[in-house]
């Protein structure tokens, strides 16, 4: 997992720390209209060959236990997820829409940027029910990819514990 | 198996019979009356039954506690100075506020924060804000004796790691409660000392029973959960069974790696059979031989709503949660043994990808309680019938394809209810 080490209280705002931030928070809309779009099949393009992608709750990551609710580590797991979510999986058909905030840029790490954004995802049932199905912060850490950012690791931490019915659609 | 003795004639409290005389027939009606669900935290889940509080690798120390529940009713459970663990209920004395509001720490004694009375870690009511009043005036009279005003107490007992509570006198010891052949089922598998992972939290939008119903229901599993058929995971040398105990309550269903005569898996009536699909990643398939034997799945349920899981490596006790006739929250607690390397918590953590809400093998479970609970509210008067396996409640040897399980379910759910 991530360092704990405390975040700047004020995060750099020179004008190419700025960019690096408005390059993350391009990508998350990127990363979002993907989702959001059922386009799935790229969403796996938004992590490095070996990236890690973890849903964890607040209570668990918290407490220190390692238990996600998804945990992925490199492309083929994460494909995996959207293989059976097209073909195996049974579930009622539903859409998220993704709202992205508060984008921090944590720091430099090693060759990329550690960075959290805050996201909260309405569910949109095809039965009509409409719900904030989860909310919380992804504390990712970025690199360079071939011209645009990838994700070497997202967690995406839950503030609620509770999971209304079933979470098959990535975060 | 004796054909069990049922009140005759109804309860006329509940304003409920039971339709026909077996228990392959059950109305609807069981899931969305109101008086039901509120008979049944009385006459089950407070009722003679033993249900699951936590783990004993939770709360090592003394002064620990977390919170719980039975049924609707809040528990606190803790270890006190002595090692033993108590279960209280989670209601003050006084005026009924919850005494713990989180969900876990370490305490010397338990203060309600409402009036600030002060209960020890059994229970006793030992301390009362303001007992004297204030110069000479208020207080408690003499006739207020603080023994009878303690926090209600469950009796507990810890099986294998996994700590149970009743709030019944006429429960019998766990071990008669679910039988011997379920107990050394468990046995089998909490071969060590345990250690928790990490928790999941799953809110069903259906009545409790219908997610009990389903984890003893072997039938459904290869034909709602067709991720292994899918990913061409097909096993046809997969052998199993169903475990009962002589009450026909609890039940265990298991697969194990063994040649089988026969090809049964009537593969095309499985819908979807894709062999073409493979797993890119298939490491978290991979099933690590700990247990001294082949079995790869183990599914145990104590009624009323306790599973006891292994699934590969996937370790679980899963504990069911009554929010209401049609709303329950289903607590996943993922286990590992407390000599567990790095490694082999790194792959209990992939292999619970198959499990939990987001479970590649589980997640539907989360929907089809909701889908029953949904199409059963518009005629409760009707029933939904069980017939594979029978109408008899019996174990199976070689075979799943049996509703002998739910069938058992339904027993115990009339011999408590009294209907
Ligand atoms: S309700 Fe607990 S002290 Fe009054
Ligand atoms: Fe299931």
């Amino acid at each position: 997992m991530d360092s704990t080490t405390k975040p700047p209280l004020f995060q750099d705002t020179t004008p190419d720390a700025l960019h690096v931030r408005a390059r993350i928070e391009a990508f998350n809309a990127d990363y979002a209209n993907a989702i959001d779009s059922d386009r799935l099949e790229e969403w796996p393009r938004f992590f490095t060959e070996d990236g890690v992608y973890r849903v964890i709750t607040r209570e668990n990551r918290e407490r220190g236990l390692p238990l996600s609710l998804i945990y992925a580590t490199g492309r083929g797991m994460l494909s995996d997820r959207i293989t059976a979510l097209r073909t195996a999986n049974i579930f009622e058909p539903h859409v998220y829409c993704h709202q992205i905030s508060a984008t921090k840029l944590i720091g430099r790490d090693g060759n990329g940027w550690r960075a959290e954004s805050n996201f909260a995802v309405f569910r949109t049932l095809i039965s009509g029910p409409m719900i904030v199905f989860v909310c919380g912060r992804y504390v990712d850490r970025l690199v360079e990819g071939d011209g645009h950012l990838l994700l070497a690791e997202r967690n995406c931490v839950l503030d609620s514990r509770q999971v209304d019915t079933l979470l098959v659609i990535p975060v | 198996m004796d054909t069990p003795a049922f009140h005759q004639g109804g309860d006329t409290a509940l304003g409920f019979e039971w339709p026909g005389e077996d228990v392959s027939r059950v109305p609807f009606q069981v899931y969305t009356d109101h008086a039901i669900y509120d008979a049944e935290q009385q006459r089950i889940f407070q009722g003679p039954t033993w249900n699951l509080l936590c783990v004993e690798a939770e709360i090592p120390n003394p002064g620990d506690y977390r919170t719980s529940y039975v049924g609707n009713a809040p528990v606190i459970v803790n270890r006190d100075e002595t090692g033993q663990i108590n279960a209280l209920l989670n209601r003050c004395a006084h005026k009924g506020s919850l005494v713990c509001y989180k969900p876990h720490g370490n305490v010397r004694e338990l203060t309600c924060v409402y009036h600030n009375w002060v209960y020890d870690l059994t229970g006793k009511l030992t301390g009362v804000a303001f007992k004297r009043g204030v110069g000479g005036k208020g207080g408690l009279t003499e006739d207020f004796d603080p023994s009878q005003h303690g926090l209600r107490r469950l009796r507990v007992e810890t099986y294998k790691g996994i700590v149970f509570g009743t709030f019944s006198d006429e429960t019998p010891p766990f071990v008669d409660y679910i039988g011997g052949e379920l107990a050394a089922c468990i046995d089998r598998v909490m071969i060590k000392p345990l250690k928790v992972l990490g928790y999941h939290s799953q809110i069903l939008p259906n009545n409790w029973k219908l997610y009990s119903e389903n984890t003893k229901d072997s039938y459904h599993a290869s034909l709602l959960h067709v991720f292994h058929n899918t990913f061409g995971i097909v096993r046809p040398s997969m052998g199993g069974g169903i475990k009962l105990s002589p009450s026909g309550w609890h039940h265990l269903s298991w697969t194990e790696r063994v040649a089988l005569d026969d090809q049964s898996t009537t593969r095309e009536k499985v819908r979807s059979l894709k062999d073409q699909y493979k797993l890119a990643d298939p490491s978290m398939m991979a099933h690590k031989l700990e247990l001294g034997d082949l079995v790869t799945n183990s599914i145990q349920s104590v009624f009323p709503g306790t599973v006891i899981q292994q699934i590969q490596n996937c370790l679980a006790v899963r504990q069911l949660v009554p929010r209401g006739v049609d709303r329950s929250e289903l607590f996943w607690t993922i286990l590992g043994f407390e000599d567990d390397d790095a490694e082999m918590i790194e792959h209990r953590l992939k292999t619970n990808n198959l499990v939990g809400p987001a479970g590649f093998i589980s997640m539907e479970d989360g929907c089809v309680g909701g889908w029953v609970q949904h199409a059963a509210q518009s005629d409760p008067a009707s029933r939904t019938v069980m017939p594979m396996g029978g109408r008899t409640i019996e174990p199976s040897q070689g075979s799943r394809v049996t509703e002998s399980a739910v069938r058992g379910f339904w027993k115990a759910w009339r011999e408590c209810m009294h209907v």
